[in-house]
């Protein structure tokens, strides 16, 4: 795995130890970086967007050295896209491969997009049930409305 | 005193025997309906939207039951209008009741409540979200006039795009084998979404986009709702059909001898004046239902069955 990475195509620098996040849709990338508090960290971290992507055509890729992450943390980011991997360094070796699980309730990540939702006029939460974890539909735990995939707004 | 009730947020959790067991225990008050269960009990009813025959209904039901009220009935004379939190206001308020009946104007208003209370919440409406005792005052009057809730055709009238009663209908008639009969103007047509919930629980339903004495000819239940102006966009559209929909009584003279007309009211013209006096109206008997199913609802809440 890791000699593939080594290839010549390589666009961003490699990582002794830490965390690449790949495959993220081009236009997600910085909503990966917000979702993670990665402007908190204070270690090296490379971000490349509309890099050339055999599976996806154009994709975003994410570095960061000496930061791990965990599955809480992974979960987060499938609402946002579903197909991220990530791939913990160490030693410059690829020594886990982590395909992101979709979890049952996202908290406190997305906003209700219905305005007249208690969750939009009080401080509190946000609860969302994922009713369709193929296609990514989010339903509210206060308001009943679902949310699609692509019309997804994080709070 | 044990305040450890169950609050009633939404039918959604409810199957068949839950709903029928309300309907049972909803008789046993209309049998009795003036007793001491709520004695020593102080019930609030929190209206921050304004609905006079939900309150009145309530109260009156807590009346009955020999417990106390205390409440209002408009959020502008409360401190929610000094911009107070929902959740402040509901922890004030259950240091002093024993059981909060809330009607709101957020979706999801009910649900919040339900979550941070220390006392039982009873939903009296959210927004265009959920309405449980109105839904389970309109299949009181179902069963009770037709003698059970199975095979039967029932006509939902009027605004079937915005009618948060007409919805809940869907959803709480799926255990028991109902035929529909949309029958609406095309910009207020039943929406999609309930549309394929039909589908998904095989519910029949035909639709129309008329209104007249053949449609209704085979109806075991009518209930109409009101077509509103300000649902429309286009409002020509509304000039052209707000006189369609409205129910005449010689539109009653083919109907079945069982047919009974709902309203979940209030009504403005929708229901002609000369429909009253008929025996098949039955929209006034149905609010009085609402009594019963709240007295039921509310000693639900707090363990007292």
């Amino acid at each position: 795995m890791s000699k593939k990475k080594k290839k010549s195509e390589l666009l961003v620098a490699a990582l002794e130890n830490g965390t690449v996040i790949d495959h993220i849709p081009s236009d997600k990338v910085f909503d990966v970086v917000n979702l993670l508090n990665l402007t908190g960290i204070t270690s090296p971290i490379t971000i490349g967007a509309n890099l050339s992507s055999h599976k996806m055509g154009s994709k975003g890729i994410i570095k960061i050295a000496d930061r791990f992450f965990s599955e809480d943390e992974c979960s987060k980011l499938s609402v946002i896209a579903p197909n991220i991997v990530l791939n913990s360094i160490k030693n410059y070796e690829v020594v886990e491969k982590k395909a992101i699980s979709m979890p049952d309730e996202v908290r406190g990540i997305v906003k209700c997009c219905n305005p007249k939702c208690i969750t939009n006029n009080e401080p509190m939460q946000t609860v969302f049930h994922i009713v369709d974890k193929k296609n990514g539909t989010l339903r509210c735990r206060y308001c009943g409305k679902d949310v699609a995939k692509d019309k997804i707004i994080l709070l | 005193m044990d305040n450890s009730g169950r609050s009633l947020i939404s039918l959604e959790d409810f199957d068949s025997n839950d709903i029928l067991e309300l309907l049972r225990q909803a008789a046993m008050f209309e049998a009795e309906s003036y007793r001491n269960t709520l004695e020593g009990k102080i019930v609030a009813t929190l209206f921050f939207e304004p609905s006079t025959r939900t309150r009145l209904s309530f109260e009156t039901a807590v009346n009955r039951l020999g417990g106390r009220v205390i409440g209002f009935s408009d959020a502008a004379t409360t401190s929610s209008s000094k911009g107070e939190t929902l959740k402040d206001t509901i922890m004030m308020v259950s240091n002093y009741a024993d059981l909060i009946v809330m009607r709101h104007y957020l979706e999801g208003a009910a649900k919040y409540a339900g979550e941070i209370s220390p006392v039982p919440i009873i939903n009296a409406g959210d927004g265009a979200n959920q309405h449980p005792s109105q839904t389970m005052l309109d299949l009181y009057s179902i069963q009770k006039t037709q003698g059970h809730l199975d095979n039967l055709n029932i006509f939902l009238v009027g605004d079937l795009k915005y009618g948060r009663t007409v919805h809940s209908m869907l959803t709480a008639m799926r255990f028991f084998n109902p035929t529909f009969h949309f029958v609406s103007p095309e910009e207020l047509m039943m929406p999609a979404e309930y549309k394929d919930f039909c589908k998904a629980n095989d519910i029949k339903y035909v639709e129309h986009f008329d209104f007249n004495e053949e449609i209704i000819a085979d109806a075991d239940i009518l209930y109409m709702t009101r077509v509103q102006r300000e649902r429309f966009t286009d409002l020509m559209e509304y000039e052209r059909v707000k006189n369609l929909f409205i129910l005449r009584n010689d539109m009653l003279r083919n109907t079945k001898p069982n047919l009974r007309i709902l309203h979940p009211l209030p009504r403005v013209n929708e229901i002609a004046q000369d429909v009253d006096s008929n025996p098949k109206a039955y929209y006034f008997q149905q609010a009085k239902n609402g009594i019963y199913v709240r007295e039921a609802l509310i000693c639900n809440a707090l363990n007292l069955l």
